[in-house]
């Protein structure tokens, strides 16, 4: 039996390995994306603000995806890695280290442990109580952030968050120049990251736990080992953008372990889709625009809207709806001459 | 020390109301309703409204909000929840959330964001001294009246027709629905009665825990720790989780004030961890 397998298992790794490499070449969708995401950077220097929170929110929502597109895990508390980062990095910068890209690693680094110690609680049990351990998690950190006011300044936030120039070369400046650019250079790095990671073969093991674990189980995935990988990668990410947030804003407040915040990130994931990585930067400039949009109408109950978002959004199935849309686009791009994406890719 | 005790179990019985409509959606109907809190919510602001401007005795008000809310209740179960009883929990989070948002702005926009305040009647206020315990006639009222629900409840569960065809639809909706009995229906009385008892529980507690806009958000994790760790194959399992969580936290903010939330969401986690079928429920 082991005889006859051995060669044909080196030609079933050999096509696999191009099968993954596939999935990893770079498409012309993407160029064409992160194309626009550029001239964006460039070609509208008095949103600078908007975009860096446009990026902060993707980065964030990236790292929701990787958990909730890629691994399945439903999570209610995704603040809590948030929140940890932006105060780690802005402790870390209000006394003494104030190197931008040091306190990101350290705010990730960090997030990753808290994700990794947590992951043990959330691995636990069902939907149900990984829905209340995430959310009880982030609702902990939020009430130890408070009770502690002479470290993190309690209901009056973190201030005197002042980071050093970028590599030493680009300072921080008030119109939030260095601040659009610096965040989505980092999430543009994070982003590459993730994409190496999900078209790996780690990534594919995610993936066939997400559709079916105990299937997954039997071929020899180590499933709850791979979601404790995955919640502490998605956990370091969400630290970095919390980083993010706080260095380019200089300034932290409780407001980071909201669940607002952890409801805002999942909406924010859903409108762009689950599983295919663009679904968190896509769905953060359409919440961003979307907001911007509401509160000019109604400043004071424009989270009335969201919710009517996210009710509608799950009565006609958001995955529907994305799969239409997704066949639009390919069916546009067929007309054009141009393959977005290969089939079965998704 | 036993006027906290008291206190807490006045608290726990409030909390029991309230939750207990969740531990049916939740717990037996595998729903995860995030915005129960907008019934109670409800109720609270029905009796506020009813008290101010037609000037009704506050008694009066109770059952008036147990009916507005569980019209809310029927009306948005046959709208809008019955489509998501199938869907996955991630769809029924989502959209929870969304009408938690609804709610809470809604309210925001037309009674707008303050604290409100009931202004009980005369012979609901004050203390009375009982074997030298100072006892609040409130709390006594709240007990008494939320006692006797749980008694209600309990015996209409285990006792009636009803109950018993609850319990059959919950255990297996296509073969009661064989057996003839009709399963829609049930849910939605059930849904609706669960709504009402939150909306008397949100008008009972608006003096004890306050009224505003944010209430489904602030109390929910309160729901979902009645719910979860009182397990979810009985209603005494919840009611004991929220004699225990009334008394945890009224004796944690008033002995161990700096901590604040964090002992309860503690202890949940802790229990959720330990025993992740919940407190009083045989592992299945």
């Amino acid at each position: 039996m082991t005889n006859s397998a051995t060669p044909d298992r080196a030609s079933i790794e050999g096509s696999a390995g191009s099968a993954l490499a596939k999935l990893t070449r770079w498409r012309l969708g993407e160029t064409v994306f992160w194309g626009i995401v550029a001239i964006g950077l460039f070609a509208l220097p008095s949103r600078y603000l908007l975009i860096n929170e446009i990026a902060i929110l993707a980065l964030f929502a990236l790292s929701l995806d990787l958990v909730l597109g890629y691994a399945g895990i439903v999570s209610l508390g995704h603040a809590a890695f948030f929140g940890t980062g932006a105060y780690v990095a802005g402790l870390l910068t209000k006394y003494g280290i104030a190197d931008p890209i040091l306190g990101l690693v350290v705010a990730g680094a960090v997030a990753a442990a808290l994700g990794l110690v947590t992951s043990l609680l959330v691995l636990r049990g069902s939907d149900l109580s990984r829905l209340m351990v995430t959310l009880g998690v982030a609702l902990v950190l939020g009430e130890i952030a408070n009770q502690l006011p002479s470290v993190t300044g309690g209901a009056d936030g973190l201030q005197g968050v002042a980071p050093e120039p970028v590599l030493g070369l680009f300072a921080f400046d008030i119109f939030g120049r260095t601040a659009s650019l610096y965040s989505a250079g980092t999430l543009f790095v994070m982003f590459l990251l993730a994409r190496r990671i999900v078209n790996s073969p780690f990534g594919l093991s995610l993936r066939s736990i997400r559709d079916n674990p105990l299937r997954a189980a039997a071929i020899g995935v180590p499933v709850s080992r791979r979601l404790v990988a995955v919640y502490a990668l998605g956990a370091a990410y969400a630290g970095i953008a919390g980083a993010l947030l706080a260095q380019t804003t200089q300034f932290v407040s409780l407001e980071v372990f909201d669940f607002n915040r952890s409801a805002d990130v999942l909406l924010v994931l859903i409108i762009g889709g689950t599983g295919y990585l663009y679904g968190g930067l896509v769905g953060a400039a359409a919440f961003r625009v979307m907001q911007d949009g509401f509160s000019a109408i109604t400043p004071q109950h424009w989270q009335f809207w969201i919710g009517l978002v996210l009710v509608v959004l799950v009565f006609v199935r958001h995955d529907r709806l994305l799969r239409l849309s997704r066949g639009a686009l390919g069916i546009v791009a067929a007309r054009l001459g141009i393959a977005t994406r290969p089939r079965g890719a998704t | 020390m036993l006027t906290i005790l008291f206190d807490g179990i006045a608290y726990g019985m409030l909390l029991f109301v309230l939750a207990s409509g969740l531990a049916v959606t939740l717990g037996l109907m595998n729903f995860v309703n995030l915005a129960h809190g907008a019934f109670a919510m409800a109720g609270g602001y029905v009796t506020v409204v009813l008290m101010q401007r037609p000037g009704l005795p506050f008694l009066a008000t109770l059952p008036c909000a147990f009916l507005a809310a569980a019209i809310a209740g029927a009306v948005l179960e046959r709208l809008l929840y019955r489509h998501l009883y199938g869907r996955s929990h991630l769809d029924q989070v989502l959209f929870s959330i969304g009408l938690v948002f609804m709610a809470s702005a809604a309210t925001d926009y037309l009674m707008g964001s303050e604290q409100r305040i009931i202004s009980l009647p005369t012979y609901l206020q004050g203390r009375v001294d009982v074997l030298g315990v100072a006892v609040g006639k409130y709390r006594s009222f709240i007990i008494v009246l939320c006692g006797l629900l749980t008694i209600a409840l309990q015996l209409v569960l285990s006792r009636t027709r009803f109950g018993s065809r609850l319990r059959a639809a919950v255990d297996d909706p296509r073969v009661a629905s064989g057996l003839g009995i009709d399963v829609n229906t049930i849910f939605a009385v059930t849904f609706a009665m669960g709504s009402g008892l939150a909306g008397l529980g949100g008008a009972l507690g608006a003096e004890i825990l306050g009224l505003d806009p944010n209430f489904p958000l602030k109390f929910m994790i309160y729901f979902l720790i009645v719910v979860t760790v009182g397990g979810t194959s009985s209603i005494t399992g919840p009611f004991f989780a929220s004699l225990i969580l009334g008394v945890a936290d009224v004796a944690g903010k008033y002995y161990l004030p700096a901590f604040g939330a964090f002992v309860i969401d503690s202890v949940m986690i802790l229990v959720l961890i330990l025993r992740p079928q919940g407190l009083f429920a045989r592992p299945r």
